[in-house]
């Protein structure tokens, strides 16, 4: 059990980005947990956020598990897909909430992580998704990059929390 | 112009930066291919369903009851 869980970095967006790049993480803790509040521009219900590290978007793979509220479940393989964000269409102030562990950021093994992600919209459908994902790299991870599926942007208000948690 | 934000671990300092022409290129290409994928992912789901969804019927014209016939394509 971790005894120490400190803020690294947060930040309120003031406009609409199209990523949100934590850089220059340093090394100092053991593990990560990335605390994000999202919303999206895409002209849907909901869109995907992609994940990646140190600049890279190769050497991804994951397994997702999702449920969409409506119908059954999906079982998915899409790399850095770390779970839905709401759309622009999800009703009006709500946001998609997400937590990303990765643990052993540093190490020279490839860096496994979990995902876990759930939209808010007041209606039938709204997505959550359980992700275990893997970067095939033994790179220390430094930067953490979250972009949109779809080319879309995120929106003003979204909150993204970055802590290091260390384990003495 | 699209911008990225970029939040400097070691100096707490925030920047927006806007896009070069060859990174809208790459996400614009990016999201292609992830709809793509997804169009690719969501067809073959449906075909699998389809396929499920035609031998129960074949299995229930074999004089299967319909209980009968899901147990056997689980």
């Amino acid at each position: 059990m971790a005894n120490t869980y400190k803020l690294i970095e947060a930040k309120t967006l003031g406009s609409a980005v199209s990523s949100v790049t934590f850089s220059s993480i340093p090394g100092t803790y053991t593990d990560l947990n990335l605390v994000c509040s999202i919303r999206t521009s895409r002209s849907a219900v909901a869109e995907n956020i992609l994940i990646g590290f140190n600049g890279s978007t190769s050497s991804f793979s994951a397994k997702t598990l999702g449920g969409q509220g409506n119908s059954g479940v999906d079982n998915l393989t899409t790399a850095r897909l770390i779970g839905p964000a709401d759309g622009d269409n999800a009703t009006a102030s709500t946001f998609a909430n997400m937590s990303v562990y990765i643990p052993n950021y540093t190490s020279s093994d490839y860096k496994s992580y979990s995902a876990d992600a759930v939209m808010e919209d007041n209606a039938a459908l709204a997505f959550a998704y359980l992700t275990a994902g893997l970067w095939s790299n033994t790179a220390s991870i430094t930067s953490i990059e979250l972009t949109t599926a779809l080319s879309n942007n995120f929106k003003t208000n979204c909150t993204f929390y970055l802590y290091g948690i260390s384990n003495s | 112009m699209p911008t990225k934000l970029i939040i400097n671990c070691a100096t707490g300092e925030q920047t927006e930066v806007e896009l070069t022409a060859e990174e809208i290129a790459q996400r614009e290409a990016d999201a292609a291919a992830f709809a793509v994928a997804e169009a690719e992912r969501i067809a073959a789901a449906e075909a699998a369903a389809a396929a499920k969804a035609s031998g129960l019927a074949k299995l229930m014209a074999l004089g299967l009851t319909e209980d009968e016939a899901n147990a056997l394509v689980k």
